[in-house]
């Protein structure tokens, strides 16, 4: 894929150039690369926030390209959960009715399934005591938790996560980092996670890096497959 | 897909109470708006409806005189009029021709619901040092109380008007000093002359009707006015007092008689009232059109300060539609509760204004009809007019990049 911004202003700006990437199902990517490089533009074209000037993106064998803004916004509903630097929880909300949310906007009428879901994923992010707070009133590795949380909350084959611990204390940050990496161990689901952070890239199953919106390296990480197959 | 809009119902529901002071704010600001609306609108149809009724108390919607000569034969009403009707001698009053067969064809007109003849004219009330110029109206009760509800605007005595009887309005009672049961004189300018005896005294409500009409037997006036066996003015009333000019026009239709409808006569007084509802509805419309402002200012920076949670609920899921729902709802809920509060104030204020609208003589200056459907009326259109103000905004939040608005 490649992405341009200002495309016919005079500062048009190549960002990503020809990227090629397979995300298989399960897998735990870290996405690594100075400042500027592209991850975030490379995340939002994957997670359907945006599209590729050129180059195709197929999301579970779909190619995305040909549907219109409608069956986009479904299909990210549907199969990406999103992770922010910040949170971005909905401060009139609870953290469960945050949780709820997605499963909201998709189906429009709340029930009690979706409560019951979202009540399973705060548990599983250990916040079950939390669930009736507001989103305001509990610490920021709790608030992004929440947001995990939420972002699972469509079951979606994958979750996109922008530097998701950048904002937090390193306490904090292993935290929200062993509990995505718990979820995708009994989930399978797919992640990517960028992240500045050299000792949770080495957390990864596989390291892609990019620089100057070119992939320079993309290995498996030897350390974390030693230590989960033994 | 979705049946019914409970997300955009809960989303806007919790932005509305988040921002819970703009929300406060803005429904104050549409309450009060639309409480003048509604008391200007209740204020404007009661002040019409009580002119109409008032007028309608002494007139007939249409009156048939007989064919123009020169001048016009003359109305019982204004008092500008009645100082020309004493003074020209040659201003003799006539007969309208074969009235019974007139009056009897016009029964048959659709939409009259009655008919009567009378002999009107001017005359001279004496008694003691007292004269005042009257206008004489003679009548056949019964039917004449089909057309003029007279006999209802009693205040004072009898209305069954015999030979010798007379009934006169509260004012000129006053001014004659006369009471039910005294006796006075009626001269008129043909040099006839006739003592009366009051048997009942009126209130039409006007100070000028109140003043100067008297009424007697048809019989007694067509001796007093020089008019014996004739019919100076047949009055009819119709069932729409509004359709009175049409229904004017088809009597008029075939014959050289005048047909004045109330309509043509009040003139002048549609002329102001149209004015004034002019006036009435451009103040009407520009607070609404502030109003709407209002709570499309409020939403603009709702959407501006919700940027992000705007973004957030694009990415995960929520389409344009419902993003705009979401602030459209808002707009209606905002102008919906406004409404209800500007109907309770307005509801307040017309209470209050019966209360306090007084003439100088303490009687009600008029009474304001309060019409439940003027509200229900004003909840709908605020609603809808909400709605119309959230619009763009709305839009401009549906439209909204979950990228930019992220990344801001
Ligand atoms: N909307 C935009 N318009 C123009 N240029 C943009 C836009 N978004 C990003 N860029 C540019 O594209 C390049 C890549 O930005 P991007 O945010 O993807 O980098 P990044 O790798 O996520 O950086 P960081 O690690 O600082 O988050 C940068 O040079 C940035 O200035
Ligand atoms: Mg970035």
């Amino acid at each position: 894929m490649h992405k341009s911004y200002g495309v016919g202003t005079p500062v048009e700006l190549e960002v990503l150039h020809g990227i090629d990437l397979v995300l298989e199902r399960g897998e735990f990517t870290a996405l690594v690369g100075p400042s500027g490089s592209g991850k975030t533009t490379l995340l939002n074209l994957i997670g359907l926030l945006d599209r590729p000037n050129a180059g195709r993106l197929f999301i579970e064998g779909q190619e995305t390209g040909g549907l219109g803004e409608e069956d986009i916004t479904r299909l990210r509903g549907r199969s990406i959960g999103f992770v922010f630097q910040y949170h971005y929880l909905l401060p009139a909300f609870t953290a469960l009715e945050n949780v709820m949310m997605p499963i909201l906007a998709a189906r429009g009428r709340p029930d009690d399934e979706m409560r019951a879901t979202a009540a399973t994923l705060l548990d599983r992010v250990g916040l079950t005591p939390w669930r009736d707070s507001k989103a305001t009133e509990i610490s920021g590795g709790q608030q992004q938790r929440v947001a995990i949380a939420r972002a699972l909350a469509m079951n979606p084959a994958l979750v996109l996560a922008d530097e998701p611990s950048g904002n937090l204390d390193t306490a904090s940050a292993d935290g929200v980092f062993d509990v995505l990496r718990e979820i995708n161990e009994t989930s399978r689901t797919t992640f990517l996670i960028v992240t500045h952070d050299p000792r949770l890239a080495q957390r990864c199953d596989r390291i892609v890096e990019l620089v100057d919106g070119r992939i320079v390296s993309d290995r498996p990480n030897a350390h974390v497959l030693r230590s989960s197959s033994g | 897909m979705k049946r019914f809009a409970f997300f955009e119902l809960i989303v806007a529901f919790r932005f509305m109470r988040e921002g819970l002071m703009q929300t406060l704010l803005i429904i104050l600001g549409v309450g009060l708006g639309g409480g003048v609306i509604v008391f200007m609108s209740a204020l404007l149809s009661g002040l019409q409806a009580n002119v109409v009724r008032r007028t309608l108390n002494y007139q007939a919607p249409i009156r048939i005189l007989p064919p123009d000569q020169v001048a016009r034969p003359l109305r019982a009403v204004e008092g500008a009029e009645i100082a020309a009707q004493v003074q020209p001698r040659s201003q003799r009053l006539r007969s309208i021709d074969q009235w019974q067969k007139i009056r009897d064809q016009i029964e048959r007109t659709p939409d009259v619901v009655a008919v009567t003849p009378v002999v009107a004219g001017p005359g001279f009330a004496l008694r003691g040092d007292a004269s005042k110029s009257v206008t004489i109206t003679g009548i056949e009760p019964e039917s004449y109380f089909r057309v003029i509800a007279l006999d209802e605007k009693i205040v004072a005595g009898r209305h069954d008007i015999g030979p010798l009887d007379i009934v006169i309005g509260t004012e000129l009672a006053k001014d004659l000093g006369a009471n039910v049961g005294d006796k006075f004189r009626l001269a008129t300018a043909v040099g006839a002359n006739a003592t009366l005896t009051v048997i009942g005294l009126f209130d039409f409500g006007n100070k000028g009707a109140n003043e100067r009409n008297v009424y007697v037997a048809l019989r007694s006036a067509q001796n007093l006015l020089d008019l014996v066996g004739g019919a100076s003015a047949i009055e009819v009333k119709v069932r729409d007092p509004f359709a009175a000019e049409t229904i004017a026009q088809t009597i008029r239709g075939g014959t050289d008689l005048q047909v004045e409808s109330w309509i043509v006569t009040n003139a002048q007084f549609f002329t102001a009232m149209r004015a004034q509802i002019l006036t009435n509805t451009l103040i009407r419309l520009f607070v609404g059109l502030t109003v709407a402002l209002g709570i499309a200012s409020v939403l603009v920076v709702s959407v501006i300060q919700k940027q992000k949670e705007i973004g957030i609920l694009r990415a995960m899921g929520a389409s344009r539609g419902q993003v705009l729902r979401v602030f459209l709802i808002q707009g209606g809920a905002v102008a919906l509760a406004g409404s209800v509060l500007g109907s309770a104030l307005a509801w307040t204020f017309l209470l209050a204004w019966r209360e306090l609208a007084r003439n100088p003589d303490g009687t009600l200056m008029f009474i304001v009809e309060i019409e439940p459907s003027l509200f229900a009326i004003a909840m709908v259109t605020a609603t809808l007019v909400g709605i119309l103000a959230a619009a763009t905004p709305a839009r401009r939040a549906a439209r909204l990049d979950p990228v930019v608005a992220i990344r801001s």
